[in-house]
């Protein structure tokens, strides 16, 4: 006897298409005018820091960096759609979901100067720090939504992972953690097709990366234009607003336009026509299409939003550079207690350097 | 009240989860069946599923979801079956666990603890005896204790479960059900960080730990020699202090674990030793540890670890010297 046991599929949503035009009987109803204006607004602010974290590490005044260029929609539209109460755990590339979240900006080029000052997050950010080793921190996300269930806090988890850490065995771990246990967390695979130097074929067999979450038994899975900070934006609500019955994995097809980090030079290893072909599909672009069809943009919104984002990023910017560090804070935050080994540590550490004590 | 360590441990954990609502135990088997050494004995039946809980099998999982929610306010006390299969943990405890307070200036940090069965000698399959304490010993940000009584394995959880940093409890397999000892029957607090004079004497100083703390009492015993003991309890924060105060005392020093002797935790302490106490010492140190290998196959393990006799000529060769 043979009969079948599992069936499945999963869909992929558009809403906003590559010329700017909507899907109306998709279209969310709360995204009106002041909503995506302030959506471009986060996504070319988040532009601006990327290009000036990058110019800064060329000047050899902040240390290895990953842009996001090219993932805005993905990144913005989830932030965007996050309630105040929701959190975020992040890997390393989530610069657009800690600039909307609020992150203070001098903090966040703190922390890529190589400062760990700059992981001190404001209560109000609610939010994580960077986690760097790919895709540890979505257990940490599973039990982070499992408490917020069990000290009965109304609040759902939103964390990323890149289409490289999904092939990890934390990334199914921890879904099948919150698939079991039914937890408040969405869990976004951010497909922007390379993991450093390896396509998105090459990682895995799978057809798409959101089926991930049919093997942990998740039953809210879509696939979405990750370009499409619309799509994104509903997506992300959707799995929001069901998440106390349980998680959400939500793959966003994107493109990362840019390096891995500035330590690789992409041209070694994909071609410039598939580039060209993703910047046909560019987040802001098509959105700014979308704002002069419908009468949101005009050329002074333009020049204002670029004149506000030079000079947040530089008054940010002077105020990391203004930051004076004490080399004590490393030996003071070990444990929540002193240890009189790690003292003597100190203690011989201050003898012989006072370059940097004030 | 009489109690055998997996009687205390199960009398800790029941105190920790009553006085604290924001605590749980999760693990593998550790509900209906109580964990496979029978420590969280009915607990479930008393706190409930919610609160007891049996996770998938999966340690990175186990480790990395008790960290998320440490970092949201809960005390998760995370069972790890055996050591020997939390380095797939490692991962989340080295990565993270250890260095969530640091890297964020103590703007966060991860109060949670893991309890794994650690050591041999109970002719187990393979895999279920290795003594990794130094792997996490060498983790600053780590708090790494191991008890070698009831008595201690009672305080010493209850101060973890206390305490604001990440644990790593190691319960000695052969010692859970070894002897009983009157436990108080109310929550006390062993103290972190301070090693235990187990006996003392004048002739020499025997550092250890865990598994050899019986078989070096007994060795001392029967050898009727004047030693002070050192049962570390707490292996990392080091009590240096402790080391260092009986060493200058007696000038001579065997140090004495079950972890193999290469890169053991021995070689830590003999090192502090030298640095701070070599010109009192009237002896060159001595160490007595398990053989720089994996750990063998049941039929080979008594000639792998420390015995009496191997402690024993030790002893001597420090006394003679």
């Amino acid at each position: 006897m043979i009969k079948k046991v599992y069936e499945g599929s999963i869909n992929y949503m558009q809403i906003l298409d590559e010329n700017g035009v909507v899907d109306k009987s998709l279209m969310p109803k709360e995204i009106t005018g002041p909503l995506v204006i302030g959506m471009y607004r986060n996504m070319s602010l988040t532009r601006a820091v990327d290009s000036k974290v990058l110019s800064l590490q060329r000047q050899g005044r902040s240390y290895t960096y990953g842009p996001c260029i090219g993932e805005e929609a993905t990144q913005i539209g989830s932030a965007m759609a996050m309630r105040k109460q929701d959190i975020f755990v992040p890997n390393f590339r989530q610069h657009g979901v800690f600039i909307t979240r609020g992150m203070p900006l001098d903090r966040f080029f703190l922390y890529w100067k190589g400062y760990e000052d700059g992981n001190v997050i404001p209560k109000g950010v609610n939010g994580y720090p960077v986690i760097i080793p790919v895709s540890s921190q979505l257990p940490h996300a599973a039990g982070i939504a499992f408490a917020q269930r069990y000290m009965k806090r109304d609040s759902a988890v939103v964390t990323y992972v890149g289409d490289g850490g999904s092939s990890e065995g934390d990334t199914y771990e921890a879904m099948n953690f919150a698939g079991l246990f039914k937890v408040p967390c969405v869990f976004i695979i951010e497909n922007n097709q390379w993991a450093i130097s390896v396509p998105r074929k090459n990682q895995t067999a799978a057809e798409t990366l959101a089926q991930k979450g049919v093997a942990a038994g998740i039953k809210n899975i879509l696939q979405v234009d990750g370009n499409d900070v619309f799509a994104v934006y509903k997506a992300v609500s959707d799995a929001i607003a069901a998440s106390s019955g349980g998680p959400t994995v939500i793959e966003c097809v994107t493109y990362r336009m840019s390096m891995h980090t500035t330590s690789d030079d992409p041209t070694k290893y994909r071609e410039q026509s598939e580039v060209d072909m993703w910047k046909q599909r560019d987040p802001l672009e098509r959105l700014r299409k979308y704002m002069a069809a419908n009468g949101l943009w005009n050329d002074n919104l333009q020049k204002e939003m670029e004149e506000q984002n030079i000079k947040v990023v530089d008054d940010a910017v002077e105020k990391a550079e203004a930051f004076k560090l004490d080399p004590r804070s490393m030996y003071q935050n070990v444990y929540s207690f002193m240890p009189q080994t790690l003292q003597e540590e100190m203690d011989e550490m201050l003898e012989s350097s006072t370059a940097h004590t004030e | 009240m009489l109690m055998n360590m997996v009687g205390a441990l199960n009398n800790a954990l029941s105190q920790i989860l009553a006085e604290n609502p924001n605590a749980i135990i999760m693990g593998e088997d550790v509900g209906k069946d109580g964990g496979v050494f029978r420590v969280t004995d009915g607990l479930q039946a008393k706190f409930g599923p919610g609160r007891v809980m049996d996770t998938p099998l999966a340690e990175s999982m186990i480790i990395g979801t008790a960290i998320g929610m440490a970092l949201s306010g809960m005390r998760p006390i995370a069972e790890v079956q055996f050591a020997g299969f939390m380095y797939m943990g490692y991962d989340q405890i080295v990565n993270h666990a250890a260095r969530y307070r640091s890297r964020t200036r103590s703007a966060m940090s991860v109060p949670m603890i893991v309890r794994t069965p650690i050591s041999g000698g109970v002719r187990t399959l393979e895999h279920h005896s290795d003594s990794p304490e130094t792997l996490y010993a060498h983790i600053g940000g780590l708090v790494v204790l191991e008890p070698s009584t009831p008595y201690d394995a009672k305080g010493l959880l209850i101060a973890a479960a206390h305490g604001n940093d990440p644990v790593i409890f190691l319960e000695p397999t052969k010692l859970y059900r070894l002897f009983k000892q009157d436990v108080p029957e109310e929550m006390y607090e062993v103290p972190i960080g301070k090693a235990n004079l187990v006996a003392q004497g004048e002739s020499l100083t025997i550092v250890t730990h865990g598994t050899m703390v019986p078989m070096v009492k007994s060795v001392v015993e029967k050898k009727k020699v004047s030693a002070d003991i050192i049962d570390l309890r707490t292996i990392s924060p080091l009590d240096e202090q402790a080391i260092l105060d009986s060493a200058k005392k007696t000038g001579r020093v065997v140090i004495v674990h079950e972890a193999p002797l290469s890169f053991g935790p021995g070689a830590e302490i003999a090192a502090r030793i030298a640095e701070k106490a070599i010109f009192e010492l009237q002896a060159p140190i001595v160490r007595v540890a398990s053989g720089s290998f994996p750990y063998p196959f049941p039929a080979y393990e008594t000639y792998y670890m420390p015995n009496e006799q191997r402690i024993g000529k030790a002893i001597d060769k420090v006394l003679q010297a």
